[in-house]
């Protein structure tokens, strides 16, 4: 259980943490989605003891942790370069923080580790070493060192020194990011995996939106120092709070286009009538994904260029009023000429209304009246 | 292949050849002479090769001197030099590269400065203390002024800047302590900045006759340069041979260590260069 | 929970890792800098019970006693000698061997080792080995210039030849060490730039290094000047071995000067003026150096 509250981080005259607060349910796995310098890691950080905040609470389990260091929070930590010990063999990696807390100063030393108190710890470090090891498939990798592994194998083994501890929290700081693609989509089952054998709260650290959305129960979106948003992956897809939790989920770039009037949408986008306040001044929003192309659809416009993918063709079209949006037809669909006229169609439910100024979502009302509730429109 | 080539080739070896043979007389006469008798080395001819191996001169050496002593001299203040060197700077150069404290541009800055000043310039003053302290013509003597090497923190210092912040994090979330981490992690990892200051330390204060000449008095604590030195004004008188057999074990440990490994050699001394 | 507050077990922890260091520096650098400073302007003699100031007294001797102001300029003659030969013998020899080892790598790093013994033996004990190859009757030299019926002098006492001889020791001391600088500075070229001075017109010995091998070497000649110079600055095993700074002072140099002064007549407040002449020298070197190198080193 990991609560934050109020946490402000200032480096010098920047503010890179602004006022965060969040809490995450026991054994549930959250991630903190941003771009680069948004200030996830920092918090990551945070929460880890590595770093502290100039203002806030920082509470795991039920405890203020703030005079804690980073090894009394009971918390496990895997780095994006993995961070193992270049002189040590695989092996002594992942027994290190288990000895660190199983054998006292002087059953570590040279001297005492000679002591049958001690050898009995040792050989259980062994066991359970090997116990991990097996688990996450490293197992004849004992004797390595980690130059001499690849990179998915240093990532289970940074993943193995840090399940060894069994901590209460796992962090995550971009573990996949050094990974090529494939490797790293399957390296997701592989992270998720221990947090749902062993129930304990992970954090995960990412720019990445699809790994967050894939992995996550809830995501927290991180834009400039800020929470945007945090709620389960599919809230943030269906149903983003600004215009900038829109663009920043979802596979393709969303689609925007600007209207001074909401009864008069470019290019054959319509919203019922009383959906919104007389002359409110509107962005819409529509993902390439959801706009496809249809002979009948409302949408008109012209296609400007088509891109090939196997699965699907991308479509840039230009419609009438001048913006140019992607669209995704299937994969089969083709089409003689490469230009000309094209109609686009959607579902009326996929399409986003962010306010024109401060670009929060807006809430379309039923039945012709404009009301603040929450509800989907539907055709 | 041309014999424009050849030939500018043969001459460059030639003269590297001729050049080689002149850096390496010393070395070639000292030898000739250990293993002379007093009677040829005074003899009017000159010749590179003795008529007979006199092994005696070594004897008469171990036996008239402590020329053992004075390299065992040399391997404990030598030592010793090293290992508080090391004790001090390692942890220190830790602190300054990966840790946020006050007062830390302060100390570098310390560090900085220190770098310019060469140990001559401090001798006075440190006789005095030491002096005071009556540790006059004790191996303290000899090891204590050296051992705040500042080129030592500064080396050390670049070397850990070096390593990713991440593993000392990663050490801290696993529980070791600072000074754990600066021992078990840092300085592993900074053997080869380590390596060449220890060899450089090493050959330095080896080679060192300025300070022993100072600071003791009794040939019993004397290193090797001190000791030959004594050798050659006290007992050795007019014989050459003895005293040539002498200087042969004195230099041969350096020499010795420095064929083995001559890369190692060499890159200790020349990042000892950066000193200045 | 905690024995102590985090924020100071943070600080001790500081304390514990740069504080002994610290404390190390300032009791070995800095205070007995300060005191040497202070010591100039006094007439202290070891062992006395107290001393007076004298002002700038002592430094007046220096300059103006032609038998202190040896010191001084013997140093700088010295100096003088042993940096550009020293440099230049460093770097012909790293040549040579940069083009040997082209072709015979193995006999390159033989001589390599040869040239750098020098470096690798105890100065001192090599000193007394030259002690007997310059002995005026039973010396090598001279046997060699007999040989061609050339009466050899004595090197080493004879009034005007001693500092040059001395000169000629320390180069033979120091070619090896910049030699090797050299060699990595030679090695660092790379090659392409030769191929493109070649086609450029610069295909011999001579203007190839002109163009394309002098100027590359330009932060490694720095660099080994820097050395030299400082070496050079501080000579004294060949002195306190071989002549001790005779006859009547024509070999007497800083160094050997601060160590008579001050040890052997134990007057300590005119040797500590002689040591701050000699750090005023360094530093002003040193100083220069890192001028120098901040504004050469941006050619590339």
């Amino acid at each position: 259980m990991i609560e934050l509250r109020n946490v402000t981080r200032r480096f010098g005259t920047t503010t890179v943490l602004k006022d965060i607060s969040l809490a995450a349910e026991e054994g549930s796995f959250l991630a903190l989605l941003g771009p680069s310098g948004c200030g996830k890691s920092t918090l990551l950080r945070i929460i880890a003891g590595l770093d502290r905040p100039n203002s806030g609470e920082v509470i795991l389990g039920g405890r203020d942790v703030r005079n804690l260091t980073a090894a009394e929070r009971n918390v496990a930590m895997v780095f994006q370069s993995y961070a193992l010990y270049p002189h040590l063999t695989v092996a002594q990696n992942i027994a290190l923080p288990l000895a660190m807390r199983g054998r006292s100063r002087f059953e570590r030393s040279l001297i005492g580790r000679w002591f049958p108190a001690s050898r009995e710890k040792q050989q259980e470090e062994i066991r359970r070493v090997r116990e991990i090891a097996d688990q996450l498939g490293i197992l004849p990798l004992l004797e390595r060192k980690p130059s001499q592994l690849s990179g998915g194998q240093k990532q289970r083994v940074a993943v193995a020194r840090a399940l060894v501890r069994e901590p209460s929290i796992f962090l995550l700081d971009e573990p996949l990011s050094n990974l090529d693609a494939k490797l790293r989509v399957q390296m997701r089952a592989e992270i998720v995996a221990p947090n749902r054998r062993i129930g304990r709260t992970f954090v995960y650290v990412t720019h990445d939106q699809a790994e967050a959305m894939a992995m996550a129960d809830k995501v927290a979106v991180m834009l400039d120092g800020r929470i945007a948003q945090f709620a389960s992956p599919r809230e943030l897809y269906e149903t983003p709070v600004s215009m900038d939790v829109a663009a920043f989920v979802g596979l393709y770039p969303i689609n925007f286009t600007k209207a001074a009037d909401w009864t008069a949408l470019p290019g054959g986008f319509r919203l019922p009538p009383g959906s919104l306040p007389q002359g409110k001044q509107v962005i819409i929003g529509i993902r390439p994904e959801h706009l496809f192309p249809d002979p009948e659809g409302p949408v008109r416009g012209k296609l400007v260029r088509m891109e090939y993918q196997g699965a699907e063709v991308l479509l840039d079209v230009r419609i009438d009023g001048g913006t140019l949006v992607k669209a995704v037809a299937p994969g089969d669909w083709q089409r003689a000429e490469a230009r000309g006229d094209l109609r686009l169609s959607y579902l009326p439910r996929h399409l986003h209304v962010f306010a024109a100024g401060s670009g929060e979502r807006l809430e379309l009302a039923r039945d012709g009246q404009h009301e603040d509730e929450r509800a989907t429109t539907c055709g | 292949m041309n014999s424009r080539n050849l030939i500018g080739r043969a001459i460059v070896l030639a003269l590297l050849f001729l050049g080689a043979m002149l850096v390496l007389t010393p070395f070639f006469w000292m030898l000739s002479l250990s293993f002379k008798s007093q009677v040829e080395i005074f003899s009017p001819t000159i010749s590179l090769f003795p008529d007979q191996l006199q092994w005696d001169n070594y004897r008469a050496a171990f036996e008239r001197t402590t020329l053992l002593r004075f390299l065992v001299n040399g391997l404990v203040v030598c030592g010793g030099i090293l290992f508080f060197q090391i004790l001090f700077a390692l942890p220190c150069a830790y602190a300054l590269a990966q840790r946020r404290f006050r007062g830390r541009s302060l100390i570098f800055g310390l560090v900085l400065a220190g770098l310019l000043v060469p140990f001559h310039v401090t001798a006075i003053p440190i006789f005095l203390g030491l002096a005071e302290l009556r540790l006059l013509n004790t191996y303290g003597a000899l090891i204590l002024p050296f051992v705040a090497s500042v080129f030592g923190i500064f080396l050390f210092r670049q070397a850990i800047s070096a390593m990713p912040v991440e593993l000392f994090e990663a050490a801290r979330i696993d529980g070791l302590s600072e000074g754990a981490i600066a021992w078990r992690i840092a300085l592993p990892l900074a053997m080869p900045a380590a390596t060449a200051f220890a060899i450089f330390s090493v050959v330095a204060h080896w080679n060192d006759l300025f300070w022993p000449l100072i600071a003791i008095s009794d040939p019993a604590l004397a290193p090797p340069p001190r000791g030959i030195l004594y050798f050659r004004d006290e007992e050795s008188g007019t014989d050459v041979g003895p005293l040539m057999a002498a200087a042969v074990v004195i230099v041969a440990p350096m020499v010795v260590a420095f064929l083995l490994a001559q890369r190692r050699f060499i890159q200790g001394l020349a990042v000892g260069g950066l000193k200045g | 929970m905690r024995l102590i507050d985090r924020t100071r077990a943070e600080a001790l922890a500081n304390l514990w890792l740069a504080g002994p260091a610290t404390v190390a520096v300032l009791v070995l650098i800095f205070i007995p800098v300060s005191i040497v400073a202070l010591l100039s302007f006094t007439d202290y003699q070891f062992g006395a019970r107290s001393f007076n100031w004298v002002g700038f007294d002592n430094y007046l001797i220096l300059i103006k006693d032609p038998q202190a102001r040896r010191a001084i300029t013997n140093t700088i003659v010295y100096a003088a000698i042993v940096i550009p030969l020293s440099i230049l013998f460093g770097l012909l020899v790293a040549l040579g061997l940069h083009s040997v080892m082209r072709y015979a790598p193995r006999l390159s790093a033989i001589l390599r080792a040869a040239y750098f013994l020098p470096v690798a033996a105890t100065l001192v004990a090599m000193a007394v080995v030259w002690q007997m190859l310059l002995h005026p009757n039973l010396g090598l030299v001279n046997h060699l210039l007999a040989a061609a019926d050339i009466r050899g002098p004595a090197w080493l006492s004879d009034r005007g030849l001693v500092l040059y001889t001395l000169a000629v020791i320390g180069i033979w001391q120091t070619v090896g060490y910049n030699m090797v600088l050299f060699l990595a500075g030679l090695a660092a070229i790379p090659e392409h730039l030769y191929d493109a001075a070649e086609i450029d017109g610069a295909n011999r010995g001579w203007e190839r290094f002109w163009t394309v091998t002098w100027p590359m070497l330009g932060p490694t000649t720095l660099f080994v000047v820097v050395v030299t110079a400082t070496g050079a600055f501080r000579v004294f095993e060949t002195v306190a071995t071989l002549t001790r700074g005779g006859p009547a002072f024509a070999s007497d140099v800083l160094v050997y000067a601060i160590y008579r002064e001050g040890f052997v007549y134990f007057k300590a407040g005119y040797s500590s003026a002689i040591t701050m002449v000699f750090f005023v020298f360094v530093l002003l070197f040193t100083l220069a150096k890192f001028r120098l190198m901040e504004s050469r080193v941006h050619y590339r």
